[in-house]
């Protein structure tokens, strides 16, 4: 049995009194790989920011590393998760490289003094994330697909445990999708990083994840590895709209296909 | 040695060396005609404390050249601080409307007849405070965007806190008038030895306190989240800081009222040179922003060939047209 990484039980919540989340239970273990998918407004994102410790959960628990959230201090809970959001704020004057070793300050003081070993890790995290040639450059100088591996760049030089990514490859083309992809594939296998994220395609998911996890308008669905979530019952009733899901060629994981208005007005026409 | 620790002392070193040079040049340049010339005298003055200018340059334009500059370090700090902390190149003690606030409990406290220090002071910071909430409150409402929501709610606070101030202005009636004007517009030339110490006791700890938070002001720029998953207590640091800064301002405008836009002016050029890293910029802005008000003094203690004009004058000549300057180039 893996030592767990991040456990939920009975998480809910609700903003102005709409319910965001409500009963959603679960455990990740170490290294593992899980992707949340749903609907738009079905509440990952809300989920994303209640794990990476951003948001307080209102009601039930929450256990990072074995130890309630709500015992960790801000800093040390820093150093065992590190989060990418969704919309990187890219407005601030800093270089990459001032980025990148910003990663470091939850193990530093108050001041931020980084030593050697601190701008090696950097150095590293740049590597690792094929950014090492963008250090001198502004953030808003770079594209999307740039950006959002420097701030995987971040978080790696913050060296964590779990790495929370809210829809990292939204708003990338398909090489940039696989690419970062293959970074968290690569980062769960070389450093045991558990990897906690959400998409919004749910092929990419279901080839990646270990554990799929489907929530629909805050309530949990289905977890489990992507071919028991991925039916055809399932996905039609959370995304209300007709899918053909087969296998796909590469490593007979489920591949799902949405079906084009004209196919179904088609058939009922026949 | 780490290389911030490097950059820092070589930055404080430039800044402090132009600091000394404009200090010396406040010594000897005044209203009382003693010239560069003197310089000599200055300096031979230290073993004749009878001489008359011992009196000018030790006791009148030392103090003075002294507040000069830390009030510049308080204001350009401030500057910086809410510029971090609200995200905005724009937001400024002064644009924001929190020296304005402070005014007008430094003015309720003068028409009470309260003394400096306490009562004054207590009711410009709380005045200071209290339209720092407000300009918050009105900024944070959803429908509008929130940079320009930021600078429009400061902007009327101000104009509101400058119809107070002429409200109350008008209801006094006697003799105090004048000088109420006089240092509202930002005037320093009212202070001696005890005054530089105690502007020295109130604002000297507020500097080390923002040095020492200044990394996690680097944090917060990339916003709330980012600063959150990094471990900065967001909420706390926030607060304190705020409250510091609005308290480093209250204590400069109940000494010599509105000095506009130095937050504005100083670490926009500091920023410029120096980058934006904020444990480089805090001791910057400290040094710079002290030389700029020095100097901003001297040339309103020398450019009127008849007594001299407040301080905020020269600033404010300065600082709007560098803020419409920005306002500009952010579209």
């Amino acid at each position: 049995m893996m030592e767990t990484s991040v456990c939920a039980k009975n998480l809910s919540y609700a903003y102005d009194g709409a319910t965001v989340l409500s009963n959603v239970s679960f455990s990740v273990s170490n290294g593992e790989f899980f992707i949340v998918i749903g609907p738009n407004g079905s509440g990952k994102t809300t989920l994303m920011k209640i794990i990476a410790g951003l948001i307080k959960i209102q009601t039930g628990e929450l256990e990072i590393k074995g130890q309630s959230v709500k015992k960790y201090k801000r800093k040390i809970l820093a150093r065992k998760i590190a989060f990418v959001p969704q919309q990187i704020p890219t407005d601030f004057p800093f270089v990459v490289e001032d980025v990148v070793l910003f990663g470091r300050s939850p193990h530093l003081g108050t001041f931020g003094l980084e030593s050697r070993k601190d701008i090696h890790l950097a150095e590293q995290a740049m590597k690792f994330t094929e950014t090492s040639y963008l250090a001198r450059r502004r953030l808003n100088q770079l594209s999307g697909g740039e950006c959002q591996r420097v701030f995987i760049a971040r978080a790696i030089c913050q060296a964590p445990d779990i790495i929370v990514l809210d829809e990292p490859t939204a708003s990338l083309d398909i090489a940039h999708q696989l690419r970062i992809m293959d970074m968290m594939e690569k980062m769960k296998q070389e450093k045991n990083i558990t990897v906690i994220m959400v998409s919004h395609d749910v092929n990419l998911a279901a080839m990646y994840a270990d554990t799929l996890m489907l929530i629909n308008n805050g309530q949990q669905v289905r977890v489990g590895p992507p071919g028991e979530v991925l039916t055809y019952e399932t996905l039609e009733s959370v995304y209300g709209c007709p899918l053909l899901v087969d296998e796909n060629p590469l490593d007979k994981l489920p591949r799902v296909t949405p079906v084009p208005g004209r196919y179904i007005k088609g058939l009922s026409d026949r | 040695m780490s290389s911030v620790v490097k950059q820092i002392i070589a930055v404080s070193g430039i800044m402090i060396l132009f600091l000394v040079c404009v200090m010396v040049l406040g010594l000897c340049f005044g209203s009382s005609g003693t010239g560069i010339r003197s310089f000599a005298e200055t300096i031979e003055s230290f073993s004749n404390p009878d001489s008359l200018y011992y009196t000018i340059i030790w006791k009148i334009r030392f103090p003075r050249v002294l507040i000069a500059a830390m009030v510049g370090a308080a204001l350009s700090l401030g500057g910086l601080v809410f510029q971090a902390l609200m995200r905005n190149p724009l937001a400024e003690p002064y644009i924001l409307g929190i020296s304005g606030g402070s005014a007008i409990g430094a003015i309720i406290g003068i028409l009470l007849n309260l003394s400096r220090f306490p009562g004054v002071s207590i009711l410009a910071f709380l005045g200071g405070m209290g339209t720092l909430f407000l300009v918050l409150l009105i900024s944070t409402g959803k429908t509008l965007l929130k940079k320009e929501s930021l600078l429009l709610s400061g902007v009327m606070v101000n104009a509101f806190c400058s119809a107070v101030i002429m409200f109350l202005i008008s209801l006094t009636q006697d003799a105090r008038i004048h000088n109420i004007m006089f240092w509202l517009m930002g005037d320093l030339s009212s202070g001696g030895k005890s005054e530089a110490l105690i502007m020295g006791i109130i604002l000297l700890p507020c500097f080390v306190i923002i040095f020492w938070f200044s990394n996690s002001m680097n944090l917060l720029l990339m916003g709330k989240e980012m600063a959150l998953s990094m471990g900065v207590n967001v909420k706390i640091i926030t607060v304190s800081l705020l409250m510091i800064s609005s308290f480093m301002v209250s204590a400069t405008v109940c000494y010599c009222g509105l000095v506009g836009f130095v937050g504005l002016v100083i670490p926009h050029l500091l920023r410029l040179v120096f980058g934006s890293d904020h444990r480089v910029l805090v001791p910057a802005c400290i040094f710079g922003g002290g030389a700029y008000l020095v100097l901003c003094d001297l040339l309103a203690r020398t450019l009127p060939h008849q007594g001299e004009m407040p301080a905020g004058v020269i600033t404010a000549l300065v600082g709007a047209p560098v803020f419409i300057f920005l306002l500009k180039r952010s579209e």
